[in-house]
């Protein structure tokens, strides 16, 4: 037997020069520190294309608004979508997976640190030259800077004719390049939860959140490359002249679609399911219950896993395909929300009748419940192609969207950060800063995105830079802009305890929330090493075995 | 609240390090097919749709000996591994070097034909939809046979220098593991190039 607190000599060491700690950080390998790297550049962008967010908003406040040009809200509503799907929920949630499964799986590393440190970088960079764009795409030809061609980027808008200058290349290789950083974080993940498990885990045992990154990370690979596959397509049209998607040449603007979609649709199964993963760790700990269903739940994610490859032209219905397509892809779809529904109806088991203890992370688990039912209704009203003629591309597909990825994914992600920051800090959150995060947060939210269904049904189309009055859409639109200061107003306050807690917070010990899994029987923050010695465990619950010696969860499982 | 962390049992390491790169390769290997599939599909639909010629009928040449070339590398790296798994490190080198220049004589044949169509038939990459589908397919195979001819070189390069040992037999089968998948896709897109699509 050893213990993990090693007494250190307690002599004081000089501050390092700050050079030494940067150098430290570029070069690490560390899960532990990548993981805040990720989550930390993932900070970064959400502020940035919060910002965007609000421009967009302000634009549209009232009609006939001149807050931007609409060239420029062409490129804001690009650069919003592009940035929150590649650049903040992606290495959010690689940030938190690299950062928790080694620790949760009992390992001291991922099982490939060097590709690891690869794929942020990658990932990084990626998004960085997205950026550049605004100053070197205008530099190079004096047309057009950051790329506006939409977070799909349909054919023919992409072509040279349409597409002059380099504005578009560089949203192709950003997304390329950073592609290639989650295809290498995505076979990481798996080698590390198939490989790198402590004696006793089996893929029975372990943790769901490691089963559903697990998932996860095989939608990476199954979804990504097809859209790298097609980015390269649009470079050899661009670059060598090709006609894969030049309809002048017999090309086909509608194979761009299927080619996105069959990448874009598992691709908001890679979004959430990491923020089911965050749900179904807080939702029992906080409800002092283990989880309802443990094999229906991964039943279900496995499910989820193979459905969701087969309903992307759910995204086409207005296109006009056959009707033989419409009426699989809208069976499909239905039959999607059934894993789906099962999932919560888990989570709910697991609240009922438990000790449910209102934190701040709860909260914030207990909203996305709610919020990701409605979204999934909504996405089953689109489902149903005779519908959707009449709501795709409206504001009520904005509406959906943002309902599953601000309500659901956003509000799982904040419930992550604040269940996890004692762990990864060493230090305890402010409860009342949090609890005003929340409740100013979900305010701003329901403004914006409830009110944003009704525009959408009486037939405002999204992206369009402004519209006339009169047409019933007026005060919506004013409602839906106040919310998002509301939200914004959140985000600051989130900042603002992660900040002060982080130099002023009480000291949080390595287990607040006395909980179960392995994260928490180590220090926090862990040391590099994370185990002083490996763990073996008995059942799915390690800690609990742990603390209650004479009722351990392996005489039940 | 319990502030000192807690102690879990001893025990050692079981998992083995060589399963993890096997898992990986598996991995990755996954992700390229996932991209040689969206290539093939855009082929097949493209299939005579051209709106002006060449035909493929008109340009291409069945490559069978370039072909059997590949085909039979994938022979010579398996027994390359068995080798070195017996511990044969004089056999290795031969079988690895026969791996290598079969390979090369198939990225020969590629080349060969390619500079025909080009040079001499005026066949490029922008003629026609099917120059762009099939010098983007063939094209991403080719690619692919070159990383994998980089990898097996630097292998032979370490062989020579007397470096290849009987224990890196695990690495050996990782790395023959995307050499096989390179030859298994060489025969997908022989089938749609050559077979159905001429
Ligand atoms: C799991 C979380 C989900 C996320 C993150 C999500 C995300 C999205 C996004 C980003 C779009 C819009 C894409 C665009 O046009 O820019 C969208 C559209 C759509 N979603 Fe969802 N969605 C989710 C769940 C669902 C569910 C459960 C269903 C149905 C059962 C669904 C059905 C649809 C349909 C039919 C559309 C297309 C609407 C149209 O373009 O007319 N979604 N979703
Ligand atoms: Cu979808």
């Amino acid at each position: 037997m050893s213990t993990d607190a090693i007494a250190m000599p307690s002599t004081a060491i000089a501050p390092r020069p700050i050079v030494a700690t940067l150098h430290e950080w570029v070069t690490t390998v560390d899960h532990k520190r990548l993981g805040i790297l990720y989550i930390i550049y993932a900070l970064a962008f959400l502020l940035i294309a919060g910002v965007e967010a609000m421009i967009i908003r302000i634009q549209l406040i009232r009609p006939h608004n001149n807050f931007v040009s609409p060239q420029e809200f062409n490129r804001l509503f690009t650069m919003h979508g592009t940035t929150m799907i590649f650049f903040v929920i992606m290495p959010f949630m690689f940030g938190f997976a690299n950062y928790l499964i080694p620790l949760m799986i009992g390992a001291r590393d991922m099982a490939f640190p060097r590709l690891n440190a690869f794929s942020f970088w990658m990932t990084a960079f990626g998004g960085l030259l997205l950026y550049f764009s605004v100053v070197g795409a205008n530099g190079l030809y004096g047309a057009g800077n950051a790329p506006d061609v939409g977070w799909f980027a349909y054919a023919p808008l992409t072509s040279q004719t349409f597409s002059v200058g380099h504005s578009t290349d560089f949203w192709i290789l950003a997304l390329l390049i950073s592609g290639f950083g989650s295809i290498g974080t995505a076979i990481n993940i798996i080698a590390t939860v198939l490989c790198m498990r402590c004696p006793g885990m089996t893929l029975a045992t372990m943790p769901l959140f490691a089963w559903l990154n697990l998932i996860m990370a095989d939608l990476v690979i199954l979804a990504v490359s097809p859209l790298t596959a097609a980015q390269i397509m649009l470079l050899i049209d661009r670059y060598l002249g090709g006609h894969f998607f030049d309809t002048q040449a017999g090309g086909s603007a509608v194979i761009w679609m299927h080619f996105f979609w069959v990448f874009g649709h598992p691709e908001v199964y890679i979004l959430v399911l990491p923020a089911f993963a965050f749900a179904s760790e807080i939702i029992p700990v906080f409800s002092r219950k283990p989880i309802f269903g443990y094999s229906v739940m991964v039943g279900a994610t496995i499910a989820i896993g193979f459905i969701s490859m087969s309903v992307w032209a759910h995204h086409m219905f207005t296109v006009g395909m056959s009707s033989a397509a419409n009426n699989f892809f809208v069976i499909s779809t239905m039959a999607i929300a059934v894993p789906t529904g099962i999932k919560i109806f888990n989570w709910l088991a697991t609240m009922w009748g438990g000790k449910i203890e209102f934190k701040t992370p709860m909260l914030f688990c207990i909203a996305f419940l709610f919020q990701f039912l409605i979204a999934g209704l909504t996405g089953i009203m689109q489902g149903a192609a005779p519908f959707d003629w009449h709501l795709g591309n409206s504001y009520f597909v904005v509406a959906h969207f943002h309902y599953v990825i601000v309500g659901g994914i956003l509000f799982c992600l904040f419930g992550a950060f604040y269940y996890w920051f004692p762990k990864m800090s060493g230090k305890m959150y402010s409860e009342t800063l949090g609890k005003l995060h929340f409740w100013i947060f979900i305010i701003g939210f329901h403004l914006t995105f409830d009110f944003m269904h009704i525009p959408g049904l009486l037939g405002m189309p999204r992206r369009i830079y402004t519209y006339e009055p009169g047409r019933g859409w007026d005060t919506w639109n004013f409602i839906v802009t106040i919310g998002v200061f509301f939200q914004a107003a959140g985000i600051l306050v989130f900042l603002g305890n992660l900040i002060w807690s982080y130099f002023r917070g009480k000291a949080a010990g390595s287990d607040p929330w006395d909980a179960w899994t392995l994260e928490w029987s180590t220090n926090s923050p862990p040391p590099a090493y994370n185990f002083a010695s490996i763990p073996v465990v008995k059942s799915r619950r390690p800690l609990w075995d742990l603390k209650h010696p004479n009722d351990p969860d392996w005489n039940y499982e | 609240m319990n502030a000192t962390s807690m102690t879990m049992t001893e025990a050692r390491l079981e998992w083995n390090p060589s399963d993890r790169g096997r898992v990986a390769m598996l991995c990755l290997i996954a992700a390229e097919a996932a991209i040689f599939t969206i290539f093939v599909v855009a082929y097949v639909f493209y299939l005579g749709k051209s709106l002006t010629g060449p035909l493929p009928k008109d340009v291409l040449s069945v490559p069978i000996v370039y072909t059997i070339c590949l085909l039979s590398s994938s022979l010579t790296i398996h027994f390359a591994a068995k080798s070195l798994r017996r511990g044969e490190i004089k056999s290795f080198g031969v079988l690895w070097l026969a791996t290598i220049t079969l390979g090369a004589a198939f990225l020969y044949g590629t080349g060969i034909e390619w500079y025909r169509m080009i040079y001499k038939e005026g066949f490029t990459i922008s003629t026609n939809l099917f120059g762009t589908t099939y010098y983007s397919l063939v094209g991403l195979h080719a690619f692919h046979v070159v990383v994998g001819l980089l990898s097996l070189s630097i292998v032979m390069v370490f062989t020579l220098l007397g470096r290849v040992r009987a224990e890196h037999a695990e690495r050996i089968d990782v790395l023959s593991l995307y050499w096989h998948f390179v030859d298994a896709v060489w025969i997908v897109v022989f089938t749609v190039v050559y077979v159905i699509g001429r």
